[in-house]
């Protein structure tokens, strides 16, 4: 990992900072929550920032808001890291033994890469939830499997550029058996496009799983969740607009590091940008 | 050329083909017995017999496929659980507002988001690159509902100014497709910089500014010329997400659109409906995948001979 180039442009320091907050506040939430999230106090309904010791105000049923952001984002992240390792898992050797085998295998799994990539992220999604029902590990598959044909076709192309290269053929006289060539030859050249796209698909899967929450099937309550939290909030946009602006914000924030994160990888592994300040 | 075309073509066909199988199977790889899913899970034995019989679940599935899909060409979608009527009508309704939505946002997306790139590539590493790039980001990473319902809550009910839900009408257009478009706004700012900040440092625009042609000159023909092809995959590309952002902003804006459609039809287990829905939508994006390439063929002549 080039980690000091990470942190080495301003932005890559700033997404970094960010994912590390969100991710102490994940794994510490019982320390930081001044409350549980799920302990209702309905004489403190719908109190703004700052009232009765809601610092970021209470919701219908007086539940804290901070706290719930807070506890919101361990869902948040495990659906994100979850989605993103199971597209890894699956897309990865496919788009590897795609490209490196070639003929059939190739045309087949690059014909149903086009025809998953065809149907939008969050449809993919609703229809696995609508056939499967709603639960946390559907959801996980939900929206992990889209990215599936994502890696693979990433991974394919990669491979073909490197199956080319002299010491491939060299591994390939020397009688290296295929499987040892695509694990120790061409999967570590991999790893830069797969963390950079890893990093997109992980921003990309948190937003679908808001918004699948916010649809009403994703994060089921009372686990609290950002997506939820705003859909409830809707109903009482009126009195109560921060209710509105802080889960969206602690949404928008997380998505913006590991963007910036992302960003700063993809400087550190394109060649291009080697050697240059971003 | 008429080759490429061909084979791009065929493509395409053999890419809904697979589609249509796999919206058909995705009905019959859940677990359980696809009556349930259709009648929803506190039915009888009885009504389960009575709807395997209806919809011809005892058929061997190829058998299933062909009809399904013979009916699907005559635009016969099926019947909706819920009111017992034909859902053509209903997608049909649905399907250009989803994609005059997604259309308008791609617009919003190339018409802004060209000139910012361009603006920031221009400008590069200065302030207003710094602000235009960061807040290219920024919209990227913005969740299309909290956008649409931060908007909601200044322009419709603070302000007053534009209507907070339905369709019809541009001011009731305005937020929506600001919504949708967002995020690929940000998107194609982004690219064209890029792409712009590369192509000025080439020779040939060197070459354009030391002959004195006028800076208008260089920037759109020498430079932009060069841009517009992976902008134009790019954007195409970008159209089928649009469509799915749009399922979700047409959710808080109350658009009768394909997308909401989708949704109630998810929350009733009105399987037939999302069954369509998804194909149609994934329809409309094959065949604008398609359109781009032939524009692409246009605007990059070394792709003819190819």
């Amino acid at each position: 990992m080039r980690w000091k180039a990470l942190l080495r442009s301003r932005s890559g320091a700033l997404g970094t900072g960010i994912v590390v907050l969100f991710v102490a506040t994940a794994a510490l939430a019982p320390l930081f929550a001044p409350a549980a999230p799920t302990t209702q106090n309905l004489r403190g309904a719908l109190r703004p920032p700052g009232q009765n010791g809601y610092i970021l105000g209470s919701d219908e049923l007086g539940r804290d808001t901070l706290s719930r952001i807070i506890y919101g984002s361990r869902i948040s992240l495990a659906i994100g890291a979850a989605s993103v390792t199971l597209g890894v898992a699956f897309g990865v050797p496919l788009g590897v033994a795609a490209g490196f085998r070639g003929g059939r295998l190739d045309r087949v799994v690059m014909r149903l890469a086009d025809i998953l990539l065809a149907i939008p992220r969050i449809l993919l999604a609703i229809v696995v939830v609508a056939t499967h029902g709603i639960g946390l590990w559907t959801l996980i598959v939900a929206i992990g499997f889209p990215d599936v044909p994502i890696f693979a076709r990433l991974v394919r192309g990669s491979t073909l550029t490197i199956s080319q290269m002299e010491y491939i053929t060299a591994a390939r006289g020397l009688g290296s058996p295929d499987y040892r060539i695509m694990w120790r030859h061409i999967m570590p050249n991999l790893i830069g496009p797969v963390t950079v796209q890893a990093t997109f698909s992980m921003a990309s899967a948190i937003l679908t799983a808001g918004g699948l929450s916010f649809l009403g099937l994703g994060v089921q309550p009372p686990t609290p969740e950002w997506g939820y939290m705003l859909a409830q909030a809707r109903a009482y946009m009126r009195v109560a607009p921060y209710l509105i602006t802080f889960p969206g914000l602690a949404l928008a924030l997380v998505v913006l590091g590991i963007n910036l994160v992302g960003d700063a990888l993809r400087q550190a592994y394109d060649p291009r940008f080697r050697g240059k300040e971003a | 050329m008429g080759v490429f075309l061909a084979r791009r073509s065929m493509e395409a066909v053999l890419t809904v083909l697979g589609l249509s199988l796999l919206v058909f199977l995705s009905l019959h790889l859940a677990p359980g017995d696809p009556a349930a899913l259709i009648a929803g899970n506190q039915a009888t034995e009885q009504e389960l017999v009575v709807i395997r019989q209806r919809y011809g679940l005892n058929d061997p599935l190829p058998v299933q496929y062909v009809r399904w899909i013979g009916r699907v060409l005559r635009g016969d979608f099926g019947i909706s659980h819920f009111g017992e009527r034909p859902i053509w009508p209903d997608l049909a309704d649905a399907f250009p507002i989803s994609i005059s939505l997604a259309l308008g946002g791609l617009a919003v997306a190339v018409v802004v988001g060209i000139p910012l790139g361009i603006l920031a590539a221009v400008r590069r590493d200065g302030f207003v690159d710094l602000g235009i790039m960061g807040l290219a980001v920024a919209g990227m990473s913005m969740p299309v509902f909290w956008i649409s319902l931060l908007m909601i809550l200044l322009f419709s009910l603070r302000l007053g100014w534009l209507p907070s839900s339905g369709w019809g009408g541009l001011p009731a257009a305005i937020l929506p497709v600001f919504s949708v478009s967002l995020a690929s706004l940000a998107l194609v700012a982004r690219m064209t910089r890029s792409l712009m900040v590369e192509l000025l440092l080439e020779d040939f625009v060197r070459t354009a500014w030391a002959k004195g042609l006028p800076g208008r000159m260089v920037l759109f023909k020498h430079a932009l010329r060069n841009a517009l092809p992976p902008i134009v995959t790019v954007v195409g590309l970008r159209l089928g997400l649009l469509v799915g952002g749009a399922v979700i902003t047409e959710t808080v804006f109350a658009i009768p659109g394909l997308g909401r459609l989708i949704v109630q039809a998810v929350n009733l287990r009105d399987y037939p409906v999302v069954q369509g829905g998804v194909l149609l939508i994934a329809l409309a994006v094959i065949g604008i995948n398609l359109l781009v390439d032939m524009i692409y063929l246009m605007l990059d002549p070394r792709i003819r001979y190819a």
